[in-house]
């Protein structure tokens, strides 16, 4: 499968990535670790007149100890993210999640920024960084801006990122004490997750985040609010498809997702040890 | 546009789309044939060369990001026309492909797995190796030969 042709550029610093969005507007696509965007591109589900590679941005592959939080440079890589002392350390639902996706040659390749600026319901890193409450840093003509993972994912494949704007850095709260857990429910070993929960809990308060429950990556708000007041897993875990409207297809009908967000919830606040 | 690549430690320059993809770039334009298409959509690993010394899907890179790196391909492993590289040799030896379809991929996939994990449990085998589909052995075979290739390396 040969993709439409297109015009590449390389930028060299992410001032330049900057320019060129600007220059070209929204007939221009950021090219990060490629694995995304190139098999749209093969299927022509998408074909940007012009291509900015971003992807030897090396000064923005970075993992920072910044005091409460992880800085994460958003191409880090996710085999740099699964293997990274800091990160097992620190924030192990997010190693835990980031080593989940794909298989290796896909984590090779594949970036943080990336998975997570596409904006894919389906994808594993989204509901850890949503648990965590992580804020994402977002650098455009306008300036530099910070929002809340809770702001961040607006739509199907849509984000607060604007077409002139480039994510640039994750801010993950460090949360080395907390229970965790990040349960994937698929068919087959590389397989994306049918459905996925990322849960953590830290002193008292809860985080869970769904995969492929809804049109975008969303919070079980309703199961967080009842660990918060004590509930056991099993009553929280009853709430876990409240409020999501989950799309059925070839490997799982609505109720079957509904009914797999339940018992995966339930599962990963045992296993974090409510 | 042309694009300067160390294939297999010579180096290569070539004028090409952007839209080309490295797996054709290697076969087409280095007249390298033994990366194998497969799926051609990122699943099945008989793709996988090396870029900068670790396993990626070439069907899901564009040769113009591999310009100026070093890529390697099953072409470029053994040491020498006589001599097989140990993974190969432990795929010879273990009797670890039938039809030999998915075997270049899967030995490149599993040379980087034993780059980062020298000396892995048959599950982190089975596991490094979930990019690498394989329709004729069952898997026991290729797991046994990566297995022997890191016990020789030990
Ligand atoms: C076979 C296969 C299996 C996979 N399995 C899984 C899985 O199980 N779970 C999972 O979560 N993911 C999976 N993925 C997706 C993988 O995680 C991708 O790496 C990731 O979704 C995209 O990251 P990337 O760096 O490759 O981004 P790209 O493909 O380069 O970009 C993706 C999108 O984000 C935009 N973008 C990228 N970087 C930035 C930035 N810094 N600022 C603004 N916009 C940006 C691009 O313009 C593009 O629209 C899989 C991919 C493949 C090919
Ligand atoms: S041909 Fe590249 S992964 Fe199948
Ligand atoms: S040996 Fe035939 S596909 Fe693996």
């Amino acid at each position: 499968m040969i993709p439409v042709a297109f015009e590449y550029e390389r930028a060299e610093s992410a001032e330049q990535a900057k320019a060129l969005l600007a220059e070209h507007g929204d007939e221009a696509k950021l090219l990060a670790g490629g694995h995304s965007l190139i098999p749209l591109m093969k299927y022509r589900l998408a074909a940007p007149a012009v291509i900015v590679d971003i992807g030897r941005l090396s000064d923005l592959s970075y993992i920072r100890d910044e005091g409460e939080q992880l800085h994460i440079g958003a191409l880090t890589r996710h085999r740099d993210v699964e293997t990274d002392a800091l990160v097992i350390g620190q924030v192990p639902l997010l190693a835990a999640a980031t080593s989940e996706v794909g298989d290796p040659q896909v984590r090779h390749r594949g970036t943080i920024g990336g998975s997570i600026a596409h904006g894919d319901p389906a994808s594993d890193i989204p509901s850890a960084l949503l648990a965590l409450r992580a804020t994402m840093v977002i650098d455009g003509p306008g300036g530099v801006r910070e929002v809340a993972s809770d702001d961040f994912f607006t739509g199907f494949l849509e984000t607060a990122i604007g077409d002139d704007e480039l994510l640039t850095e994750i801010r993950v709260p460090k949360v080395p004490d907390a229970g965790w857990s990040f349960q994937k429910f698929n068919r087959r070993a590389q397989d994306w997750a049918i459905v996925g929960a990322s849960i953590v809990v830290d002193n008292g308060s809860c985080g869970v985040g769904l995969v492929n429950m809804d049109s975008r990556p969303i919070r079980a708000g309703a199961v967080e609010a009842a660990v918060n007041n004590g509930a056991s897993a099993a009553d929280a875990a009853a709430a876990a498809a409240d409020g999501c409207s989950p799309s059925g297809d070839l490997n799982a009908s609505v109720e079957y997702r509904q009914h797999l967000a339940r018992v995966l919830t339930r599962r990963g606040l045992e296993e974090a040890g409510r | 546009m042309q694009v300067n690549i160390e294939v297999n430690g010579t180096s290569q320059s070539h004028d090409v789309e952007p839209r080309t993809l490295l797996v054709h770039y290697l076969r087409e334009e280095c007249d390298l044939t033994g990366t194998n298409i497969g799926c051609d959509s990122s699943s099945c690993g008989a793709c996988t060369v090396h870029l900068n010394g670790e396993a990626v899907k070439s069907c899901t890179v564009f040769a113009v990001q591999a310009d100026g790196q070093q890529v390697t391909t099953i072409e470029g492993l053994a040491p020498s026309d006589e001599q097989l590289h140990p993974m190969q040799q432990a795929f010879h030896e273990c009797h670890a492909l039938q039809c030999g379809y998915c075997t270049p991929g899967m030995v490149m996939a599993a040379v980087s797995l034993l780059d980062e994990v020298p000396d892995p449990t048959e599950r982190e085998v089975r596991v490094g190796l979930e990019g690498n589909l394989c329709r004729c052995t069952g898997y026991h075979n290729i797991v046994k030969a990566v297995l022997e290739a890191a016990g020789g390396a030990r």
